[in-house]
């Protein structure tokens, strides 16, 4: 029966125990929507063809409401809206109110793309994994201008703001694959925004959180790596410490100031970078991500161009977790940053 | 067709009995033939022409509107890019939205035909302030000017609700738009307070309050929501100029501001001004529905009060489109009941109109086709918007095409549909004239199937899950978006035949007399079209109310 009605009012597949409240009021008030404008329409309707103009100069009979008629005009719509109201603002603040033992992800948005983390380690772009029949609480904040994040599936959404942390959760009734949308202007490329939740079995979803683990560890050559003994240490920027190691990074780079075969890690993040070519860069994500992929790109003054490239050697999160560590070595001159503009200037 | 040499002196008019008036009256010259120079155009202060200024102006606007909303739907007839770069579309959405909103649908029921009608609708020779409606006339222009000229060079892509941080980061001209916009709240505060003033001082003797027509009160009510929101957009304008040009840091989080004080102040104004769009819409639909009833307004007074109802909870709706902004819980909770009582305002209009009806000698033409649209588009779309107003519903709905299809169907629709049912009813009063009968009816059917083609494809469209603002969408949003499409080319086709037809009219139209409906409005009462100051004679006196089709009884005399 709400297949069919789900059908007829293309109303995406129904995958969160949220979606399953709203559509039963769903049903009712486009019901009730469409009821009222086609008694309206009807009796418009009749009275165009029973009280049609006879002569053209034809008089009519002083009619007014009295006073009752008027008080049913109020009165019925007004108690018909209100219980509307009162079910559908019961079944707000169950979803902005989440439950205690939600399982906690970070949503950030940014120009144009998702990025999730969960406490307990991995993270990831434009796919989130969840497991079913469990709540999942999303913190949602934003890096540069609103989004908005969306999963039709689940019939929820929430803002994305710069500055601030909003909230919103879903229990996931099925698993599969639904997609994320950003319904929040964000610029050029806002209908590119576009991102999916992965819903896993609950031992399914077990078993992919062992393997990131286990993939973040790699090269870690102790009992430690066996994940399912001793939970790993979280942090991204340790894991990009290991990596820098294992990667050949540190034979080259220093991290205590010093220049080497390549310029030191130490205070590099945010420092605006004399080019060969005679041209200054802002070292950012962006310019760290290309070094590792394109070190020739722009080449920093005074350096030889012998850096190799790790384009198809780092996977993404690993690429992330190296800058999130060369973010941390900024220590020494945090004071300095200047406080001019904004931190978020949007990548055009 | 009604013979124009019918007996049409119903109302009363003392010392005039000249009641096939035309064009071509020897003392009193109609408004249209006072001076023929394009000074005596420019620079005149006589309401009516630059009532008609207005027109011509919002006409035009409505037309450049009008093709980038093409321009949009064409582009999303496929999923990828289709027409245009992204960039462009976004710049076509905004500029669409923008002129729509700011330069046709806010000035084009009260400036155009408000100016016209309201003078005549109180037996004024004029408005209280003639010099200053020139002057708001001519501040529209300079803003509209200033809009165009900023979308022109460098573009806008924020959508009209230029939403901050984007607004004050994007690389595109925000300023001359934003002080376009800034101007014409000028021009829309100085037309309110005229009206204002004119309906307080300006009514002739025997019009009290429960007399004006009730077109005269929707203009009212909206004049008062003018006169008090739009201030608050225009110093929200200058504050974004400043955070985009010298970053003042008001709504940027990295400097302590918020990004959410930037919404509510600007639906602070916004939600306010969709009734400064649909009230006079409401408005114009009484009067005709009373016409071409032949009827007295079923509930005049519960008709008169729900504007100013309307006009008094539509400030304290505003939260209702930041359901899911990060406000409290709580907030959204009042802003959700407000917006139900907005709702149960809007349904005593709709019970009385079709009470209008009810005992009454119906005459189906093209002004009461568009009110049989009107009633549709009114009833559908504000059932939506009560749907909306129901917060669970409001966030899988929020910022999808299904609030673009709410919106368009009541601001839009029932905006459209009083415009062309202002436009078809006073054309004989306006220009002396008469158009086709066949092609308004025709041309009226299409437009109304046209617009449920276009819009009820995207409430669709909207459940389904495509948000708004979408350059490239996925492939399975597009047999809906085609459909919306096809809708929107046949409302283009309409509008069309309407141009044709009325420019003829213009020109070859038939003489229509002075009142071709045998309409009890008082704008009947004066000539048609009528002399520079609108009453030839002594001041009228309006012994009857507004549409008062009763048979006088066998021993009453029409008490002149
Ligand atoms: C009477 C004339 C009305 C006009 C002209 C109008 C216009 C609009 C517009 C332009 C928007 C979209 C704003 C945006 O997101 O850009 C909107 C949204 C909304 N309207 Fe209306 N509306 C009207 C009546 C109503 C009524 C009667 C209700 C409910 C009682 C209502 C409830 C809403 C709600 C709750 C939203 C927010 C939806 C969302 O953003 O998700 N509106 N309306
Ligand atoms: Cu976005």
């Amino acid at each position: 029966m709400s297949d069919i009605a789900n059908k007829i009012l293309f109303l995406p597949e129904r995958a969160s125990t949220f979606a399953e409240r709203v559509d039963v009021l769903h049903y009712f008030v486009v019901g009730t929507t469409m009821v009222m404008s086609a008694g309206v329409g009807l009796a418009a309707l009749f009275f165009f063809f029973r009280f049609r103009r006879r002569v053209p100069n034809q008089t009519t009979e002083y009619v007014v409401p009295d006073l009752k008629t008027e008080f049913l005009f109020v009165s019925v719509p007004l108690v018909f809206f209100l219980v509307w109201f009162a079910i559908g603002f019961r079944d707000f603040t169950w979803v902005t109110t989440p439950p205690k033992d939600a399982m906690d992800v970070y949503v950030m948005g940014k120009q144009w793309m998702w990025k999730f983390a969960y406490p307990e380690g991995p993270n990831g772009v434009n796919v989130l994994h969840v497991p079913a029949n469990r709540p999942v609480r999303l913190l949602i904040t934003s890096r540069d201008v609103l989004h908005s994040f969306y999963v039709p599936a689940f019939r929820i959404k929430m803002d994305a703001l710069p500055g601030r942390y909003t909230q919103v959760w879903f229990e996931a009734t099925k698993p599969g694959t639904y997609q994320v949308l950003c319904t929040e202007y964000c610029g050029l490329s806002h209908s590119k925004m576009l991102a999916e939740v992965v819903v896993l079995a609950p031992e399914d979803f077990e078993e992919w959180l062992k393997e990131q683990q286990r993939g973040r560890l790699q090269g870690r050559q102790d009992a430690l790596a066996d994940t399912s003994l001793v939970p790993p240490v979280a942090r991204m920027a340790e894991q990009g410490e290991k990596l820098a190691g294992t990667q050949g990074c540190l034979k080259c780079h220093t991290v205590d100031g010093a220049p080497h075969v390549g310029p030191t890690f130490l205070g590099m993040y945010d420092r605006q970078e004399k080019l060969a070519d005679g041209q200054t860069i802002r070292v950012d994500e962006a310019y760290i991500t290309q070094s590792m992929m394109d070190p020739g790109a722009h080449l920093v003054a005074g350096y030889q161009n012998v850096m190799p490239t790790y384009q198809g050697k780092l996977q993404g999160p690993e690429t992330a977790a190296i800058v999130e560590y060369i973010k941390t070595l900024r220590t020494a001159n945090v004071r300095e940053v200047s406080s001019e503009g904004p931190a978020y200037d949007p990548i055009q | 067709m009604t013979p124009s040499s019918s007996p049409t002196a119903e109302g009363v008019l003392p010392g005039h009995d000249d009641a096939g008036g035309h064009a071509g009256h020897h003392d009193h010259p109609s408004y249209l033939v006072d001076g023929t120079t394009v000074k005596s155009w420019l620079l005149t202060i006589d309401h009516k022409r630059i009532g008609l200024m207005f027109l011509a102006s919002v006409l035009f606007f409505f037309l450049v509107g009008g093709v980038f909303a093409l321009a949009v739907r064409v582009e999303l007839l496929t999923p990828g890019p289709t027409i245009m770069d992204a960039m462009t579309y976004n710049r076509a959405f905004t500029l669409h939205g923008l002129i729509m909103i700011f330069l046709f649908m806010i000035p084009a029921i009260p400036a155009a035909f408000g100016n016209f009608m309201l003078p005549l609708m109180l037996g004024a020779k004029d408005v209280a302030f003639p010099r200053l409606n020139l002057a708001s006339f001519y501040i529209y222009v300079t803003g509209a000017v200033l809009m165009v000229w900023g979308m022109l060079n460098g573009g806008l892509d924020t959508g009209w609700t230029f939403y901050t941080p984007y607004s004050t980061h994007t690389t595109t001209t925000v300023a001359p738009v934003l002080f376009g916009a800034f101007v014409i709240g000028f021009s829309s505060i100085a037309t309110g307070l005229n009206f204002i003033v004119t309906v307080h001082t300006m009514r002739a003797p025997g019009i009290t309050w429960f007399k004006l027509p009730l077109f005269v009160w929707a203009i009212y009510a909206t004049s008062c929501i003018q006169v008090l929101a739009t201030p608050v957009i225009g110093l929200l304008t200058l504050l974004v100029v400043g955070e985009n040009l010298f970053s003042f840091g008001l709504f940027d989080p990295a400097r302590g501001g918020d990004p959410v004080l930037f919404q509510h102040l600007f639906w602070f104004y916004s939600h306010p001004a969709v009734y400064i769009m649909v009230l006079p819409a409401f408005g114009v639909m009484s009067e005709v529905v009373a016409a071409f009833s032949r009827k007295n307004i079923f509930g005049y007074r519960a008709v008169a009060y729900s504007s100013l109802g309307i006009a008094f909870v539509g400030f304290f709706a505003w939260g209702h489109h930041m359901f899911v902004s990060g406000q409290s819980t709580f907030d959204a909770g009042v802003f959700g009941v407000l917006t139900m009582l907005v709702g149960v305002f809007t349904a005593i209009k709709v019970f009385n109109w079709v009470g209008t009806v009810y005992k009454g000698a119906v005459d189906f033409r093209t002004p009461f086709a568009y009110f049989c649209g009107f009633l549709f588009f009114t009833v559908f779309g504000g059932m939506t918007g009560i749907a909306v107003g129901t917060v669970s519903l409001d966030m899988p709905w929020h910022d999808t095409y299904f609030v673009v299809a709410h919106f368009h169907f009541i601001m839009v629709g029932a905006t459209l549909m009083a415009f062309l049912a202002a436009f078809h009813y006073w054309f004989p009063k306006m220009f002396g004239r008469m158009y086709h009968e066949g092609w308004g009816l025709v041309s009226a059917a299409l437009i109304i199937l046209g617009f449920n083609a276009t819009f009820i494809p995207q409430f669709l469209l909207g459940n389904y899950g495509m948000p708004r603002r979408y350059y490239e969408y996925p492939e399975r949003f597009q047999a809906l978006n085609v459909a919306s499409t096809a809708g929107a080319s046949l409302l283009a086709f309409g509008f069309v035949i309407v141009a044709i037809y009325l420019t003829y009219a213009l020109f070859y139209g038939r003489v229509a007399g002075k009142n071709p409906w045998r309409s009890k409005g008082y704008e009947w009462l004066s000539e048609s079209p009528p002399p520079t100051h609108n009453f030839v004679g002594p001041q009228p006196t309006f012994p009857e109310e507004p549409h008062y089709y009763v048979a006088p009884k066998k021993d009453e005399v029409n008490d002149v």
